[in-house]
C-alpha cells in the first residue's frame, strides 16, 4: 500500500492565508510516500511546508508560482501506475475532460493529476483516469464558484488505486473514495 | 600568591575543626554512656569550642557548623537526652540550666543553654515563653556577626517545635501564640542586626591571628583585604553576605508557619515589625532580600489585604534598592493568585490592588529618577500582566498602563537598548495573548503611542507580532475604522519609515513580512458589501504607497479579495429600492483598475497581466460588457509592449486565450477583434512548435460546447489547418537545420484536436480529413530521415487505440468513426 496525496492551487498567500488547520493535522509527516502538487503553492514555504509532510515531492508549475522553474509537466511511476502532472492552465478549454485525455494519452500515463480549476474530478476514460484534486485551500477561482477546500490521497496497490476525496464542507472534513483498476493488457491494434 | 595560600589554610584549619569535634565527640560519648554529667558538660563544651573560632570564612564557617550540626545534633541530641532523663545524670533540668551557664567560654555555653533549654521547655517545668525569652535575651552577649547568627540559627531550630503556638502542647495559661510570635520576631530582629553590621565591618576570613583563649566574640575582627582592593573587597562582601542570608529568613519562614497567626495578627502585629525593622536597618541588601522573602513566604492572601502596608513601605526603603524586581515579584504573585482562584477577583476590587500597585510604581518612578528604561518597562509589564489577569475587562487600567509607559518614553530618543525594547514588545504583546478579538487590545488609545516609540526595527517586529497574533487566533477585522487602526499600527511594514530604507533590508526576511501582510488582508472581512467595499479602500489607501518593492506582494490579495466581493455582488446593478448603493461591480472594476495599474511602477506586467485577465472574466460573468473588453485591452497592451520573454510569452498568450474562450459576453465585433488578436500573436510566437499549439489551442475560440456557445466549424478549421501549416514548417525547418525529421508529436496533438472537433460534430471536419491526417503521420514517421522517437510513437499509439476503442462503442459514435481505418 503505497499513499500518495495529491493536491494543489493552494495559492497562499494571495488567495489564502493557510490550509485548515482540520487539514494541517490530518497531513502528518511519515504517513505519506509521495506528494504530488499540481501547482499554484504559491511561494516557497509552502514548498517547504509541503516537504516536511514527505520529501518525495513533485511539483509541476502553475501561472502564480513564485518559483518558475518547476517544470510544466512530470512524469513518475509508483508501483505499476504511471503518473503525470500538470497543472492545466496549458490545456484549453481549462477544465475540458477530452483535452486533458488528449494530455494523458501524450504523457502515456495511467493516472493524471491536473488542477487550475480548483473543482475536485475524478474522471475514468479509455486510456486512464484524470484527477483533480481541487484547491487544498478552498481558494477564489473565476471557473468555480463556491470552492470547498480539498485534496486527494491515492491508496496504489497492485493494479489498484483507491482515491480518497478530502472535503471541508461547513467545518467539516467529509470523505469519498472512488475505486480504479488498471487493466494490464491494452487493446491489440492494427498498424 | 596570598589567595592560594589562603585557600589552602582554610581548608587545613577546617579539617583541624572538625578533627577536633570528632577527638572531642569521642570522648563526649564515652561520657555518656558511664552518665558521667561533669565530663560530659566538659567535652561537649570544648567540642562547641572549635566554633568559637575567627579563621574561617563565612563559607567555611558554615560549612564547620554544618558538620558540626551533623554530628552535634547526634551529639546534642544524645546530650538532650542524657539531659532529660534525669536518672541518669541526678541533675534535674532547672539545675542543669544553671549548671551550663558556668561553662568557660561563651559560644560553648550559650550553645549548650540552648540545648538544655529545649529540654527545659520540654519538661514544662517552667512556662515555654520565659525560657524562650530567656534564651532570645542571652544570646545577646554573641555580637561577632557570624557566630552570633549561626548561634541564634541554632536557637531557632531547637525551638522550632517548642513554640506555644495554638493547639501546641505548649500552649497554655500565660503561653499564647502571641509569645510565640515575640520569640521568633526578636530573633528575627537581633539576627538582622547582626547581618547588617557585617556590611561595615568588613568581617572576613584573617589570615594568621590567632586570639587564642581570649573570649574573641567581643571582639570586632578586621579583614585584612586592602590587598585586594576596594571593589574586590564589597564584591567579597556582598557574596558572604549572602551566603547567610537564609539564616535571617528562615525566621520569617518560622513566622510563616506558625498556625496561630490569623491574617489580624500578621497585619496588626507581625508585617508592622518586620517592616520597622527592614526600614531601619537601612541596608541595601538587607531591605531587597527581606522585601522578597516576606512577598515569598506569607500567603498572597495576606498580601492582598496588607496591599497598602507593604506598599508604603517602599518608598521608605534605600534609593539603591531594586524596587523594582520586589515589586515585579509581588505583582506576579497576585496574578497567579488571581489566576488560580477567580473567585477572589472582587477581592482584588475591594482593596482597589490595581490603584494601590499603580500609585506605587508611580512613587518609585518619582523617587528613582535614573532608572534605566528597562526597568521601568519591565516594572510596567508586571502590572501590566497583573492587570490583564485581574481585571481584564477594565480596558480604561490597560490603556492607563500603556499610558505611563508613553510618558516614561517621551522625550527621550527612540529607544536603542535592545533589552528594554523587548520589555516593549513584551508589554506590547501582552494584551494580544489575552485578548482572543485582537481589535480590542488595537483600540486602546495608547497602543500605537507607546509603538510610535520604537525605533523602525523594533516597529516593524511588534507589527508582525500583531499579524501573527491575529492569523493564530483567527480574528477577524470587520470594520474600516479598526482596519485603519490596524494598518496605522503596522505601517513600518506597509511603508518605508525613516531611517530604514528597502535596500538595506535582508531579502528573505523582506518577503515574510510582505507575505504576512498578504495573508493579513485575507482576515479583513464584513457581511455587508459596502462595509467590506469601504475595507478594501482603507486598505488601498495604505498600501499604495508602499512602493515598487511592496506592490507585488499586496496588490494581487488585495484583488482577489475585490473580486470575490464583485462575485457577491453579481447581478446587483447598484439599484436598490431606487437608490444609488456605493458598492457596485462596475465601481469596483474602476478601483480594480486603479490598482492593478500600480503594478507598472515595480514593473510586474506578467502578473498585471494575470490579474487584468482574472478581471475581465468576473466582469463577464456581471454582464459589463465594456469593462471586460477593456481589461481584455489592458492584457493585450501589456502582452504587446512588457511581455518580452519567449517563454513567458507562451504562458501568456495561453492565459489570454483560455480565459477568451470562457467569456461570451461578447458582442460579435468585439469578440472577432480579440479573437482576431489571439490568433494573430499566437502565430507570431517565436519558436515554431509553440506557434502551432496556441494556433491549434485558437481553434476552441470558435468552439463553445454551450448551448447558446458560438460554433464557428469553419474558423475551428481554419485555425487546425494553420496549425498544421506550421506544424510542417516546422518539420521542414529541422530537415534543414538539423538533418532529419523532427518528432510527429505536433502532427499529433493536431491530430487529436481534430478527432476532439470531429467528435463534437463539427461538419467541417470530415472522416476523411481524419484519415487524411494518419496517412501523413504514419508516413512522417516511416520517411527516410525520420528520427524514431518513443514518446511520440507511444503518442500515436494511443491515439490511434482511443480511435479503436470509439469504433468499438459502437452507437452513434461507433458511426462516426466507422469510415475511419486504422489497418493497412
Amino acid at each position: 500500500m503505497v499513499l500518495v496525496l495529491a493536491l494543489g492551487d493552494l495559492h497562499i498567500p494571495h488567495r489564502a492565508p493557510d490550509l485548515p488547520a482540520k487539514f494541517k493535522s490530518m497531513l502528518v509527516p511519515g504517513k505519506i510516500q509521495h506528494v504530488i502538487c499540481t501547482g499554484n503553492l504559491c511561494i516557497k514555504e509552502v514548498h517547504e511546508y509541503l516537504k516536511t509532510v514527505c520529501p518525495d515531492l513533485h511539483i509541476t508549475r502553475g501561472e502564480y508560482d513564485e518559483d518558475s522553474r518547476y517544470p510544466d509537466t512530470k512524469t513518475l511511476t509508483i508501483g505499476q501506475f504511471k503518473l503525470g502532472v500538470c497543472h492545466g492552465h496549458q490545456v484549453i478549454p481549462w477544465g475540458d475532460l477530452d483535452s486533458l485525455a488528449m494530455l494523458q494519452r501524450q504523457l502515456d500515463v495511467d493516472i493524471l493529476v491536473t488542477g487550475h480549476t480548483h473543482q475536485f474530478t475524478a474522471y475514468k476514460h479509455e486510456a486512464g483516469v484524470v484527477i483533480n484534486p481541487g484547491s487544498a485551500t478552498g481558494a477564489f477561482s473565476s471557473i468555480t464558484y463556491d470552492v470547498n477546500p480539498s485534496f486527494v490521497l491515492m491508496d496504489i496497490d497492485g493494479l489498484r488505486v483507491v482515491v480518497y476525496v478530502y472535503e471541508l464542507i461547513d467545518g467539516e472534513v467529509k470523505v469519498d473514495k472512488i475505486d480504479f483498476k488498471k487493466t494490464t493488457t491494452p487493446t491489440n491494434l492494427p498498424h | 600568591m596570598m589567595m592560594s595560600n589562603g585557600i589552602e589554610d582554610e581548608e587545613k584549619w577546617l579539617a583541624e575543626g572538625i578533627a577536633g569535634i570528632q577527638h572531642n565527640a569521642f570522648y563526649l560519648h564515652r561520657a555518656l554512656d558511664s552518665n558521667n554529667l561533669r565530663e560530659a558538660l566538659k567535652y561537649s563544651a570544648q567540642l562547641l569550642s572549635e566554633l568559637r573560632t575567627s579563621r574561617l570564612s563565612p563559607h567555611k564557617y558554615y560549612e564547620l557548623c554544618k558538620v558540626l550540626h551533623m554530628r552535634a545534633f547526634d551529639e546534642l541530641r544524645r546530650l538532650e537526652i542524657f539531659f532529660k532523663e534525669e536518672d541518669r545524670h541526678g541533675c534535674p533540668v532547672i539545675d542543669l540550666y544553671e549548671l551550663v551557664q558556668h561553662a568557660g567560654n561563651i559560644l560553648p555555653r550559650l550553645y549548650l543553654l540552648c540545648t538544655v533549654g529545649s529540654v527545659y521547655i520540654k519538661s514544662k517545668e517552667a512556662p515555654a515563653k520565659d525560657i524562650l525569652r530567656d534564651l532570645v535575651e542571652m544570646c545577646r552577649a554573641v555580637q561577632h556577626p557570624v557566630r552570633g547568627l549561626f548561634l541564634r540559627s541554632y536557637l531557632a531550630q531547637v525551638s522550632r517545635d517548642k513554640l506555644p503556638d495554638i493547639g501546641s502542647e505548649y500552649e497554655g495559661e500565660g503561653d499564647t501564640v502571641m509569645d510565640a510570635v515575640e520569640f521568633v520576631l526578636q530573633n528575627f530582629i537581633e539576627m538582622n542586626k547582626l547581618w547588617v553590621r557585617m556590611q561595615h565591618q568588613g568581617i572576613f576570613y584573617e589570615a594568621n591571628v590567632s586570639f587564642g583563649d581570649r573570649d574573641p566574640e567581643l571582639k570586632p575582627s578586621f579583614g585584612v583585604s586592602g590587598l585586594q582592593g576596594p571593589h574586590r573587597e564589597k564584591e567579597k562582601l556582598e557574596k558572604e553576605r549572602n551566603e547567610l542570608r537564609d539564616l535571617v529568613g528562615k525566621n520569617l519562614h518560622v513566622l510563616s508557619q506558625i498556625e496561630g497567626i490569623d491574617l489580624e495578627m500578621y497585619r496588626d502585629t507581625v508585617l508592622p515589625s518586620v517592616l520597622e525593622q527592614i526600614v531601619n536597618c537601612k541596608d541595601e541588601l538587607a531591605q531587597y532580600y527581606l522585601m522578597d522573602c516576606i512577598i515569598q513566604v506569607f500567603p498572597d492572601e495576606y498580601h492582598l489585604q496588607t496591599l497598602e502596608t507593604l506598599l508604603s513601605a517602599c518608598p521608605q526603603l534605600q534609593p539603591t534598592v531594586d524596587l523594582k524586581t520586589v515589586l515585579s515579584q509581588l505583582m506576579e504573585r497576585l496574578s497567579n493568585y488571581a489566576s488560580l482562584n477567580p473567585e477572589l477577583l472582587p477581592e482584588f476590587l475591594q482593596v482597589e490592588a490595581f490603584s494601590k500597585l499603580s500609585n506605587a510604581i508611580g512613587k518609585v518612578m518619582e523617587a528613582q529618577v535614573d532608572m534605566p528604561v528597562v526597568g521601568a518597562i519591565s516594572l510596567y509589564v508586571s502590572l501590566l500582566t497583573f492587570t490583564l489577569r485581574v481585571h481584564p475587562d477594565r480596558l480604561d487600567y490597560v490603556d492607563q498602563v500603556l499610558g505611563a509607559c508613553v510618558k516614561i518614553l517621551s522625550g527621550k530618543p527612540k529607544l536603542e537598548d535592545s533589552k528594554a525594547t523587548k520589555q516593549v514588545v513584551a508589554l506590547l504583546s501582552a494584551p494580544l495573548d489575552k485578548y482572543d478579538d485582537i481589535v480590542t487590545a488595537l483600540t486602546l488609545s495608547n497602543y500605537p503611542r507607546v509603538m510610535d516609540h520604537l525605533d523602525a526595527g523594533t516597529n516593524k517586529v511588534m507589527a508582525m507580532v500583531i499579524i501573527r497574533s491575529i492569523m493564530k487566533n483567527k480574528s477577524w477585522v470587520s470594520t474600516s475604522d479598526k482596519v485603519e487602526v490596524l494598518f496605522e499600527l503596522i505601517k513600518g511594514l506597509i511603508k518605508d519609515l525613516e531611517g530604514i530604507s528597502t535596500d538595506e533590508l535582508d531579502e528573505e526576511d523582506f518577503n515574510e513580512e510582505q507575505n504576512s501582510v498578504a495573508c493579513l488582508m485575507h482576515m479583513l472581512y464584513n457581511d455587508e458589501p459596502e462595509e467590506m467595499l469601504k475595507i478594501i479602500c482603507t486598505v488601498w489607501k495604505h498600501v499604495m504607497s508602499g512602493g515598487p518593492k511592496r506592490l507585488p506582494f499586496t496588490v494581487p490579495s488585495l484583488v482577489f479579495s475585490a473580486l470575490k466581493l464583485v462575485r457577491r455582488l453579481q447581478g446587483q446593478d447598484g439599484d436598490v429600492g431606487g437608490e444609488e448603493v456605493p458598492a457596485t461591480p462596475k465601481k469596483i472594476f474602476q478601483l480594480l483598475n486603479q490598482i492593478i495599474e500600480t503594478l507598472s511602477v515595480v514593473p510586474a506586467p506578467e502578473l498585471a497581466l494575470r490579474l487584468y485577465l482574472q478581471c475581465a472574466e468576473a466582469a463577464n460573468d456581471c454582464d459589463l460588457e465594456p469593462v471586460a473588453y477593456d481589461f481584455f485591452t489592458q492584457a493585450f497592451v501589456l502582452y504587446e509592449e512588457e511581455v518580452a520573454d519567449s517563454k513567458a510569452q507562451v504562458t501568456a498568450i495561453h492565459l489570454i486565450i483560455g480565459t477568451l474562450q470562457r467569456v461570451n459576453v461578447f458582442g460579435v465585433e468585439n469578440r472577432d477583434t480579440l479573437t482576431h488578436k489571439a490568433t494573430g500573436y499566437s502565430a507570431k510566437l517565436l519558436k515554431k512548435p509553440d506557434q502551432c499549439r496556441a494556433v491549434y489551442a485558437c481553434s476552441h475560440l470558435f468552439w463553445v460546447d454551450d448551448q447558446d456557445g458560438i460554433k464557428d466549424g469553419e474558423r475551428v478549421l481554419l485555425c487546425l489547418k494553420r496549425s498544421l501549416r506550421i506544424a510542417n514548417a516546422a518539420q521542414q525547418m529541422t530537415n534543414v537545420t538539423r538533418g532529419s525529421s523532427g518528432p510527429v508529436t505536433l502532427f499529433v496533438e493536431i491530430l487529436n484536436k481534430y478527432l476532439y472537433f470531429f467528435e463534437k460534430g463539427n461538419p467541417q471536419i470530415t472522416a476523411s480529413v481524419i484519415q487524411g491526417l494518419i496517412e501523413l503521420i504514419k508516413t512522417e514517421m516511416q520517411s527516410d530521415n525520420a528520427v524514431v522517437n518513443p514518446v511520440s510513437d507511444a503518442f500515436f499509439t494511443s491515439t490511434l487505440r482511443y480511435i479503436q476503442f470509439q469504433k468499438e462503442k459502437g452507437g452513434a459514435m461507433g458511426e462516426k468513426y466507422d469510415s475511419i481505418k486504422l489497418g493497412g
